[in-house]
């Protein structure tokens, strides 16, 4: 699936998007797989309190199932208007 | 059937007199036409720009969905959102809603209720860049607050 980076998630772990293998049911899951990855990764979700998911361009919750799911993105609270 | 609603999602400027007049131009049998602007704002006076990032295709999908409950909410000829993104000086014009109905109470609440929608649940966000310092804006918590006071 094509993951997403936002504001200064994308800054922090310095992609825009990348494709991800993953067989991770919810997203809590595929964010514990990022983690592990490097701590580039493991630092922009160190505090989930202070970010936001959405799946499939939907806000979602953290324990969002991701079967079927195309399109995961993380980004911080929106700041528009 | 909804009414109509107009959301456009730009890089480019907008002209505030020109978009306000063509709405209400659209606007047939209604009795209130209401608009808000947003203005890039420079507090300090330090700032040298703002950088508005944006989701595509989300921001689209996220404003028509604020726009559909509004006009599910209130009775509404009309509806629009124009919201810019890229780099912004201060004292330009970031984004603007109308809205038209047949009293002024609906139109003013339409407004308020995208307004309050499109801060906290539209795909944008801003990056304030003053001197060789550049930060992310934080969401308010009163821009939350606001949200529960609609539900």
């Amino acid at each position: 699936m094509d993951v997403l980076y936002f504001a200064w998630v994308r800054e922090r772990i310095g992609l825009p998007r990348e494709t991800v293998q993953t067989s991770a049911p919810t997203v809590a899951d595929l964010v514990v797989e990022l983690r592990a990855r490097e701590a580039r990764y493991d630092m922009a979700f160190s505090d989930l309190s202070a970010l936001r998911v959405a799946v499939d361009q939907e806000l979602a919750e953290w324990d969002a199932p991701l079967a079927g799911v195309r399109e995961v993105a993380f980004f911080p609270p929106m700041t528009g208007g | 059937m909804l009414a109509a609603s107009d959301i456009r999602v730009q890089e480019a400027p907008f002209d505030l007199g020109a978009e306000a007049n063509a709405f209400a131009a659209r606007q047939t049998g209604m009795g209130a036409v209401v608009t808000f602007t947003g203005i890039v704002r420079d507090l300090d006076g330090l700032l040298d720009h703002m950088q508005i990032e944006h989701y595509p295709g989300m921001t689209e999908k996220a404003l028509h969905a604020i726009a559909e409950d509004a006009h599910k909410r209130w009775d509404l000829g009309g509806s629009l959102i124009i919201h810019r993104h890229g780099r912004l000086a201060p004292d330009d014009l970031i984004m603007m809603v109308a809205t038209a109905s047949c009293h002024r109470k609906d139109a003013f609440d339409a407004a308020m209720y995208l307004m309050d929608y499109l801060k906290s649940r539209a795909p944008f966000w801003k990056k304030e860049a003053s001197g060789s310092d550049a930060s992310w804006v934080d969401p308010r918590d009163e821009d939350e607050k606001a949200l529960k006071d609609w539900s």
